[in-house]
């Protein structure tokens, strides 16, 4: 075939690509991955235990390692230093002026918490820590929001999908829209109101950033 | 700064009195017999200029051009108190200094977990692993092999006016609506990525995963992919900018900006959705009885007036006048924008100019006759699913204060007799 008369199939291959997908048309491009390479990127882990790997830890052992990588950050019990994130603690504040949203009070699964800190913590040094160290820490955590009491607990690909956290049927589907619609009647235009007063001014709170003229907000082409 | 730079500046009430001022003092003690004092009128106009007489820079000065220096305030910013750190934190678009619906590459808001990733497009690859065929890697010259489409849309952070839940907090609308943008993608349909690999008939789920250190991941139904989701790699016709994701990114059209996967180097295909930390601990919308609405994706219809706003203040007299903004939506077009002078009690129909694309920014305006006296300006936007802008009181009455994300209730600018504006809630 000619390198024109391939490139007309391509095209018309491409210009019927979506109707014919089921037809398993295909361009020919990419390669196989190899077992290996896919094993090394993909480390993602489901609620239902899919992707855990082999390995477990002791709340013990979490603790030394959560002192010795994490606590810099969160603290030395998870509670957060400066604006750091809060790890434990916050039970019962969900529906408070002020919620705590932490693992144990908000989290629905403790698969998250094993592949995000396996994937992203910590934090400048991602996925430096072994399948071991991921259960441990995993473990200091469940031990730390008072979902596993016993610090002797030891948490293992085994045992893990047992363990549910506390927030878990506290989440549900997307309702919207649940607001007005045309299907609800015109907008008013004219009249909607009988009169209007200011009940709240961003000068008030003056948390905008300073540019040298401090009567404007950052950016100010005045 | 010479005289000239000065008279170039972008004229303020003020500046414009005080040069008002030193024009007359200057006239006033000049010598009589001096030439120049008897030419009356606007130096601009009188005085020779630099750019008049003398050569400028060659065209092998600026291989890449910048804006004009005179546009060195046209940036984005951060907000330091609204994280912990720089690295996983959040810009905001100077939407008050912009026009149209594009934005220009160099000034789209960013949004990073862990910093920017400074990929190497020789060394990136993206596989496509899991419920498929066969598992596949692709190289970027493999990815241009495949057709392309281009497609205009915004991509808007899910907490972009997510400060403002409780009430006004930042004084002007980079900060206030900024973490948008509205771009040309030119992409690979995700479809024929999958299609490549061959799905199998339990799919039902993608995960895209970022290259970088937070290995950012979500779950996308399907269904979602195979409609309008592209692997994108050019933005407004160059490559995307390292912060924007370099050399690839994922584009899901409507939808909250944190699916917009950056540095993107993985698909896995499931039949579940993973519940990973960025749709569990974040992304999921806290209400006021303390559950929690997950995968809110679509961002819906919302609007601002970009100026006059709080960084852009009316600086001249009382007379005609340009109001102008921007609306979108992410479940289709925007089909109409009402703006009110009065804080909600009168509104008239605003005038929308330039494309109109669906899931992308439209620009609107609306020109008046301003008599100098205090306004209470809002915007309200109608998408083509007939869904309309909400109060926020409308908002909250639904869903309370603690949901950070998809605030997309209309904002109210109060511009006082002087032209100073200030973000407000009205009653």
């Amino acid at each position: 075939m000619s390198k024109s008369l391939k490139l007309t199939s391509l095209l018309a291959a491409a210009a019927i690509g979506v109707t014919t997908a089921q037809a398993g048309e295909k361009f020919g491009i990419g390669r196989e991955a190899t077992k290996d390479e896919v094993a090394a990127w993909d480390i993602d882990v489901r609620p239902d235990g899919t992707g855990l790997p082999d390995g477990s830890g002791t709340v013990a052992d979490g603790e030394e390692i959560f002192a010795e990588r994490c606590a810099v950050c969160h603290g030395d019990f998870g509670e957060g230093v400066d604006r750091w994130p809060v790890l434990a603690g916050g039970q019962d504040t969900l529906s408070s002026d002020r919620p705590v949203k932490t693992i144990g009070s908000y989290w629905p699964y403790l698969s998250t918490v094993y592949d995000y800190i396996n994937r992203a913590m910590p934090f400048g040094e991602a996925q430096s820590l072994t399948p071991d160290e991921v259960y441990a820490i995993t473990a200091y955590l469940l031990y730390m929001n008072d979902v596993v009491t016993d610090d002797e607990f030891e948490l293992s690909k085994e045992n893990f999908t047992d363990i549910h956290l506390p927030n878990e049927e506290n989440f549900f589907e997307d309702p919207r829209p649940d607001t007005a619609t045309l299907k609800d009647g015109e907008p008013c235009m004219s009249g909607c109101k009988e009169k209007v007063e200011i009940t709240m001014r961003a000068r008030v709170l003056d948390v905008t950033p300073d540019t040298e003229d401090d009567e404007s907000g950052a950016g100010s082409i005045d | 700064m010479t005289k000239n730079d000065e008279t170039l500046r972008a004229p303020s009430r003020r500046g414009f009195l005080k040069s008002g001022i030193a024009i007359g003092g200057a006239l006033a003690a000049a010598p009589l017999a001096a030439r120049a004092a008897a030419a009356e009128g606007d130096p601009a106009i009188l005085e020779k200029k630099d750019w008049n007489q003398y050569l400028g820079d060659g065209v092998d000065a600026r291989p890449y051009g910048h804006p004009s220096e005179f546009e060195a305030d046209v940036v984005r910013r951060n907000v330091a108190w609204l994280t912990a750190d720089p690295v996983s934190s959040v810009n905001f678009t100077p939407l008050h200094q912009l026009d149209g619906i594009i934005t220009p590459n160099g000034l789209c808001f960013e949004r990073h977990h862990a910093g920017i990733a400074e990929v190497d497009p020789a060394e990136h690859r993206l596989m496509i692993n899991g419920l498929v065929d066969r598992e596949l890697v692709f190289t970027m010259q493999d990815l241009m092999r495949f057709p392309r489409e281009n497609r205009v849309y915004f991509l808007e952070c899910a907490a972009n006016s997510g400060m403002e839940w409780r009430g006004a907090q930042l004084n002007g609308c980079q900060f206030t609506h900024g973490m948008i943008h509205n771009v040309m993608y030119t992409g690979v349909p995700l479809k024929y990525l999958l299609e490549e690999a061959g799905l199998k008939t339990n799919a039902k789920w993608l995960l895209p995963e970022g290259a970088d250190a937070a290995g950012m991941t979500r779950s996308v139904p399907l269904q979602k992919a195979l409609d309008d989701c592209l692997v994108a790699f050019k933005m407004n016709g160059e490559a995307l900018r390292p912060e924007q994701g370099y050399p690839i990114r994922l584009a899901v059209p409507g939808w909250e900006g944190n699916m917009w996967v950056k540095w993107l180097r993985r698909i896995e295909v499931g039949d579940e959705p993973w519940h990973h930390r960025e749709e569990t601990s974040k992304y999921t919308d806290l209400m006021a009885n303390g559950k929690a609405r997950r995968f809110t994706w679509e961002m819906d219809v919302k609007s601002v007036i970009t100026n006059p706003s709080p960084q852009a203040p009316i600086l001249h007299d009382k007379g005609f006048t340009v109001l102008t903004g921007l609306a979108w939506s992410g479940r289709g077009s925007i089909t109409r924008v009402d703006v009110s002078l009065d804080g909600g009690r009168n509104w008239r129909p605003a005038r929308i100019d330039g494309p109109s694309f669906d899931k992308s920014a439209h620009r609107f305006y609306y020109e008046f006759d301003w008599d100098g006296s205090p306004l209470l300006l809002q915007s309200r936007a109608i998408d083509s699913e007939g869904i309309v802008q909400p109060t926020k009181d409308a908002l909250r009455a639904v869903r309370g204060t603690n949901s950070i994300y998809h605030n997309n209730g209309i904002q109210t600018w109060h511009v006082k007799s002087g032209g100073e504006v200030e973000n407000v809630e009205v009653s």
